[in-house]
């Protein structure tokens, strides 16, 4: 299963480290991770996707919490959270009309074009990794140049 | 506040935290705290490898209970003292290594004997510290200790920069201190003890599994009581050996890879098994699989991520399990639960326990290795302490060694580090001087920290080093009688050195002992002696350790002497 790992950190030196190296060590894989500061800047939070069976995830959620450094480790619903990654996707322009065709499909999944040139566009798409994924499907025609992925931010919803 | 040095202030807080010695050696990185031995109550014991002094550390706190303190310079001192490290983290042993760096402004630029011991050692301590400022210091210190001996054990690094040794700021000593993220005591959930009793009464062949949590929480007089109000037998992990008296009627010992016979046995036909302190590690159970299918396991464990690591439970009781028997033991009282009458479980475990004592070849010789291990459980008293190394002579202990008080039995278990026993022997005697120490040997792990013989004779730490030597690397010797065809590769030692003349060398008694009244004699001379005594007893190098669960395989399966 795919698992949403959101993790409270305190926002000190090393502590990436500390949790990519308890991943490897426990031979578990990390999918995409992503780090920033909350808005208290003593605090970090990282949100880490995995793959695993069930027994898996519920011992690397056990391991992260023994860490030390970990103020608060959370299993994510998928179902009960707003998760989103943004992706930078440079394609290929053949013709005079795929600029407008791009331009296209970046509207329908909400997203924005950035540094037009003759012969390439970049792409800015916001959403889930299944969205994304068919986002690239549909720009596969079109040649892709380059791909940049954060890693998904992800927060619970309120009540859920 | 009092202005001192970094170095100043890391002895100061260690002589609050009640530090008495420090197991060390001496570098370029270190020297301005070895300078504040001049100045402080601190003993310093010098050894010949920091290696030896990770692992006196070591021993010194799983016998104390309180960590056990190493020093090492930067660099390749600090280096050395990784695999004490992860030792000491195989088997949640509290302690603490105080490393010297190259100083802050140098980091990260190869400078001479710079290593990056914080990353390297990151997976095998419990926590690390490198404070950047003096004033820093005292507060990881304290933390240190903290982290260290509470929860689940472990080691803690203490890497401080040369820099932050030498200067000054004023120091505060905090007494109280926060870390968000550690919880290391969980209140046991009466509930799920409840339904452990329930499950326990409720079984037609219960059994209990002691492991090495027992003995780190000092669970004895508890378990004890849970398996005599019972009528439970005990089996233990090879960690858990001696954390029931291994003379009492209900024990049967350790299972495991080279576990008592009856042990193994009754292991296998239990469907019910009170797990105290334990990992189920592989060397224990062999095949996690073939273990847990037949089994109901309740599962008593200090550390919420041993629960269903290795295992699925059928009740978790999370907490010291100290704290968590003390519990089952009142709610036993309460119910008025008391067996006295046989079941017939109990009276298959006492014939079975009555088997193999009887039928249980064992080696012809005169110096077997099973005569030569009850000889010294004759001689030695019961309060005796016993290390050991790793290999052949290791498992015969496990086998042949009874340990009558609790906790007086100690091993590198988990980690299974060669070299270990001698050195945790000298940590073990300066926690206990007034009772026998011993390191119950063989030739091939004696010889990787043999000159720790120095530290015993010039620190003047009289422990006893009773070496079963087959002049081989047994074990492997053994694994490659059994499974490679005899084919020997690597494991003769020549008969090199001679470990009577090499205990002289270093001023030490070394006596030899070729036949049981020898050996009589040189245990006696040993216990008597007030310098270190080195034991060398030549045995058989064909000599199996048996019974032996080959890896992969289920508790059922054993090899059995033919």
């Amino acid at each position: 299963m795919w698992a949403i790992l959101s993790v409270l950190v305190e926002n000190k030196p090393g502590i990436l480290f500390k949790v990519t190296h308890l991943f490897r060590s426990r031979n578990f894989n990390i999918d995409s991770i992503s780090v920033g500061t909350t808005d208290d800047p003593n605090y970090s939070r990282m949100t880490i996707t995995t793959y695993g069976d069930e027994k898996q995830v519920e011992q690397i959620v056990k391991q992260l919490d023994k860490m030390i450094d970990t103020v608060e480790v959370k299993h994510l619903d998928e179902y009960k959270t707003v998760f989103r990654e943004l992706c930078l996707f440079k394609l290929k322009l053949s013709n005079a009309n795929d600029s407008m065709e791009v331009n296209k499909l970046a509207n329908a999944f909400g997203g924005k074009v950035h540094d037009v040139k003759k012969d390439s566009i970049m792409v800015e798409i916001t959403a889930t990794p299944d969205q994304i994924k068919a986002f690239e499907e549909l720009a596969k025609p079109f040649g892709i140049l380059d791909v940049a992925r954060t890693g998904i931010a992800a927060l619970q919803r309120s009540g859920a | 506040m009092e202005t001192m040095t970094g170095a100043k202030a890391l002895m100061t807080a260690m002589e609050k935290e009640g530090v008495k010695q420090v197991f060390g050696l001496p570098g370029g990185a270190n020297l301005p705290m070895y300078d504040e031995f001049a100045r402080c109550n601190i003993r310093h014991i010098l050894v010949r490898h920091e290696q030896s002094a990770s692992h006196m550390a070591d021993g010194f706190g799983r016998v104390s209970r309180k960590p056990g303190v190493c020093f090492a310079t930067s660099g390749p001192g600090a280096t050395n003292i990784l695999t004490g490290l992860a030792t000491a983290q195989a088997d949640s042993s509290p302690m603490i290594a105080v490393t010297g760096q190259v100083p802050v402004a140098m980091i990260g630029r190869d400078a001479f004997q710079e290593s990056d011991i914080i990353g390297m050692a990151n997976p095998v301590v419990k926590y690390a510290f490198q404070p950047r400022l003096p004033q820093d210091v005292p507060e990881a210190v304290r933390k240190g200790f903290y982290i260290a001996q509470t929860g689940r054990p472990g080691p803690v690094l203490i890497d401080v920069p040369k820099d932050v040794q030498q200067n000054e700021s004023p120091m505060e000593f905090p007494n109280e201190f926060k870390i968000q993220g550690y919880h290391p005591w969980t209140d046991p959930d009466i509930a799920s003890i409840e339904k452990a009793i329930d499950m326990l009464l409720n079984s037609e062949k219960p059994i209990i599994l002691a492991g090495g949590g027992t003995i780190i929480s000092s669970a004895f007089a508890e378990l004890q009581s849970i398996a005599e109000t019972l009528m439970l037998p005990v089996v233990t992990t090879f960690k858990g050996k001696g954390s029931f008296p291994e003379n009492h009627p209900l024990s049967l010992g350790p299972i495991g890879m080279h576990g008592h016979a009856e042990a193994n046995r009754m292991m296998a036909e239990a469907d019910c098994v009170l797990a105290i302190g334990t990992r189920f590690s592989d060397r224990s159970v062999g095949t996690f699989e073939a273990f847990e299918k037949r089994l109901k396991i309740i599962h008593m464990d200090v550390d919420p991520a041993e629960i269903g690591k290795n295992q699925t439970t059928s009740v978790a009781v999370v907490g010291d399990v100290r704290a968590s028997l003390r519990v089952m033991v009142k709610l036993l009282l309460q119910r008025a639960v008391k067996k006295t009458e046989d079941s017939l479980w109990i009276k298959h475990v006492r014939e079975t326990k009555e088997y193999w004592k009887e039928n249980l070849k064992l080696h012809p010789g005169e110096m077997g290795a099973a005569k030569i291990l009850r000889k010294l459980r004759e001689l030695l008293p019961k309060e005796s302490i016993v290390t050991t190394e790793v290999g052949q002579h290791q498992m015969w202990a496990s086998l042949f060694y009874d340990v009558i008080q609790p906790g007086t039995f100690f091993s590198s278990t988990g980690l299974g580090t060669m070299g270990w026993g001698f050195p945790a022997s000298i940590g073990a005697k300066v926690a206990r001087p007034e009772v026998p120490v011993v390191d119950i040997a063989g030739d091939g792990s004696f010889s990787m920290t043999e000159n720790s013989l120095a530290t015993a004779v010039l620190e003047d730490i009289p422990v006893i080093v009773f070496v079963l030597n087959n002049s081989s690397l047994g074990m492997v010797a053994q694994w490659q009688r059994t499974f490679y065809n005899r084919r020997m590769i690597g494991v003769d030692q020549g008969g090199c050195p001679d470990y009577v003349k090499l205990a002289e060398s270093y001023g030490a008694q070394g006596i030899r002992a070729q036949s049981m009244d020898e050996l009589d004699k040189a245990i006696k001379s040993a216990l008597s002696s007030d310098v270190a005594t080195v034991i060398d007893i030549p045995i058989d190098p064909e000599e199996d350790v048996l019974p032996f669960v080959a890896p992969g395989t289920s508790l059922s399966d054993m090899i059995l002497p033919s």
